[in-house]
């Protein structure tokens, strides 16, 4: 199926009718998860209503995470095959995966609030979804920092295979620094058994996210091919 | 002398001729003064607190020293040449980047010695702090390279440069601070030494990866 | 006194170059594509064409730092091309601190080569300044201790862009040397010229096609 996407022009067909119908699967599935996760599903036994704010930041997380693994492949096809449709698909897909994770560290700290007593709290999860966020930036404004869009390219997916190779350690740090520092997590996402009830709400809002992934970043390369015609087009009115 | 010599002792002249060790000592010396200036003289605050900072001032400046490690071979053409030797570029980097780290990274991790007494360390840490900080140093040599490398071709490109260094800073920071604090200091160290010789192994390799892509 | 040549000491090296249908692009923008020929031992190639043509892309295509859009490029006779051939590009590639004798022992470790420094000065005329840092240099100094790298080690294919640049009537007659003897010897030239540089050369090629 990605051979055949492949041709930019048969991906820009593609993503044509993909885009929108995406998009409003994603809306769909917010419209569904948001009222069920505010209203009709359970109140967590401790934390009592607060924990409705999970269905919000938990899926961010997983999806923040899912966008750099999605970052990582398209990187490493880039670096392997050149391909042009790699880096679009790359440069489109980091601002929706940053977009997530500030939606993660924000919710998280508007969730930790009542049960820490403050606005942030520095525990293990939360660290290494904000260095995740600062990769996340450092990848993006490593590509607007360059001119040339091919080199561009091909330096930024190095910077984020190396990234997907720093995460974990960092993952593995930060939680060796957590319990160094602090014996008991105060925060659990829904506590170590979720129950039944929580898990739908909870998976809608995890497919809404996902679908919105797809569909911005679709948008997000469209946008960048159109651009890059337009650029073609002037460039060559200019040499002839 | 063979290739990986000359660069070794050319980067360390050029280090030298550059100003040598005393910007970032002088860096490092700086940023120490400040966190007393910024926190209180309080003694006990600063027991707790000011040796994980030491940490924070040495990163810093090895940073400061990152941005100029392959701009001007990229300007001058000297990279280029680096491409034509039978040395492969990988070697080339580490011999640099070793340049580096005894040039700035050794004697930033042995002015931590006196840093880290005027920050409150009991005497009896410091060998300890000054031993996690030549590791801390190496490490952040070995990933610095590789943002020293991609950030090569962006005039003053030093603070996207820390951005992009910066989370790759942290597990090093993360286990040395703990040294510095006294705090399960077998397990950080040998940590620190993983990561230590983790970077120096990959760093160079992806740096150059990006250097062939820099000089096209 | 003119510069050994680098192949006297050997039996003359067989080499070739072959370019086929290269197409090269550069900023998104293609600068000439289509472009083949071919150079045997002691040819003397001159690489012709306005600002901007691709001449210094071609170059350094050949040199192995640029990935061309199409096209091959073939060495014959040599195992790694990387290390069979000497690129001079528009930078020197001099470090202002460093003095003259730093230069020369820097490149023959990085080069693995070893031609005598009082050769090296002799061939062009280097040995006055040897202690002086490249600040200290003029252009035309400057020009002639990175076309000392030629010497350095022997490699049999030089790639030039604009080596005459910044070099006065003696500078060029001591680079046309070099390049006397270098084809001699079996080796091959390919020069980016602007303006001939003296020797009739074997075939130019004319960019973009």
């Amino acid at each position: 199926m990605f051979a055949f996407l492949a041709n930019p022009a048969r991906f820009m067909a593609f993503s044509a009718w993909a885009a929108p119908i995406l998009f409003a699967g994603a809306l769909i599935l917010f419209a569904t998860g948001i009222p069920w996760a505010l209203f009709y599903s359970p109140p967590d036994y401790q934390m009592g209503d607060t924990v409705r704010i999970m269905y919000v930041h938990v899926p961010a997380a997983w999806w923040s995470m899912g966008a750099y693994a999605f970052l990582a492949g398209a990187s490493f096809v880039s670096l392997v095959w050149r391909h042009v449709l790699a880096d679009v698909a790359a440069r489109a897909a980091a601002p929706v995966g940053a977009v997530f994770a500030a939606i993660c560290l924000i919710t998280g700290s508007l969730w930790g609030a009542p049960t820490w007593g403050t606005w942030w709290e520095w525990d293990g999860r939360m660290t290494s979804m904000l260095v995740l966020f600062i990769t996340y930036l450092g990848y993006i404004a490593l590509w607007n920092a360059i001119e040339d869009e091919e080199r561009a390219a091909r330096l930024a997916a190095i910077l984020c295979l190396v990234g997907a190779i720093n995460l974990p350690i960092v993952k593995f740090s930060v939680d060796w620094w957590s319990t160094l520092h602090q014996p008991a997590s105060i925060m659990r996402s829904g506590g170590s058994a979720i129950n039944g009830e929580m898990l739908g709400p909870l998976l809608t809002m995890g497919g809404a996210y996902l679908l919105l992934f797809g569909a911005l970043t679709l948008m997000n390369m469209r946008a960048a091919i159109f651009r890059r015609r337009v650029q073609s087009a002037e460039l060559r009115k200019a040499q002839s | 002398m063979s290739a990986l010599g000359v660069t070794f002792k050319r980067e360390l002249a050029l280090l030298w001729a550059g100003g040598g060790a005393l910007a970032p000592l002088g860096y490092f010396f700086g940023t120490a003064m400040l966190v007393p200036l910024a926190m209180g003289p309080d003694r006990a605050l600063l027991q707790t607190a000011g040796p994980p900072l030491v940490w924070i001032a040495a990163a810093l400046a090895m940073l400061a020293m990152l941005e100029r490690l392959f701009q001007s071979d990229l300007e001058d053409g000297s990279l280029e040449q680096m491409l034509l030797s039978p040395t492969p570029l990988e070697g080339i980097v580490i011999a640099k980047a070793c340049a580096l780290w005894v040039a700035i990274g050794l004697p930033l991790a042995l002015a931590g010695a006196p840093v880290a007494i005027a920050l409150q360390a009991p005497v009896e840490r410091v060998p300890l702090i000054v031993l996690s900080l030549a590791l801390g140093t190496a490490a952040f040599t070995g990933v610095g390279v590789i943002g020293a490398a991609v950030t090569a071709s962006v005039k003053r490109g030093g603070v996207l440069l820390a951005l992009i260094v910066l989370p790759m800073f942290a597990p090093p920071i993360i286990f040395g601070a703990s040294v510095a604090s006294g705090e399960d200091v077998g397990a950080a160290l040998s940590i620190l030494a993983g990561c230590a010789l983790a970077a120096i192994a990959l760093g160079p390799i992806a740096a150059a990866a990006a250097l062939r892509l820099q000089a096209e | 006194m003119s510069a050994r040549g680098p192949f006297q000491d050997n039996p003359p090296h067989k080499s070739g170059i072959r370019v086929e249908a290269l197409a090269l692009s550069r900023g998104g923008r293609i600068l000439f594509e289509g472009l083949s020929f071919a150079a045997a031992s002691g040819d003397y190639v001159e690489v012709q064409g306005s600002n901007g043509s691709g001449k210094t892309s071609l170059l350094r295509a050949m040199a192995g730092l640029l990935t061309p859009k199409a096209g091959e490029i073939a060495f014959d006779g040599v195992e790694e091309p990387a290390l069979a051939l000497h690129y001079v590009g528009h930078a020197n590639a001099l470090k202002r601190e460093a003095s003259v004798r730093d230069h020369l022992r820097y490149w023959a470790g990085l080069f693995e080569g070893g031609a005598r420094e009082q050769v090296v000065g002799q061939a062009l005329d280097l040995t006055r300044v040897m202690s002086l840092p490249v600040r200290a240099l003029s252009q035309g100094q400057a020009r002639r201790l990175a076309l000392s790298r030629l010497i350095i080690a022997p490699r049999p294919i030089w790639l030039l862009d604009e080596p005459a640049a910044a070099l006065d009537d003696a500078g060029k007659a001591a680079l046309n040397e070099l390049i006397g003897s270098h084809r001699a010897g079996g080796g091959i030239v390919v020069a980016a010229v602007h303006e001939p540089l003296g020797p009739a050369p074997s075939q130019t090629i004319r960019v973009p096609r």
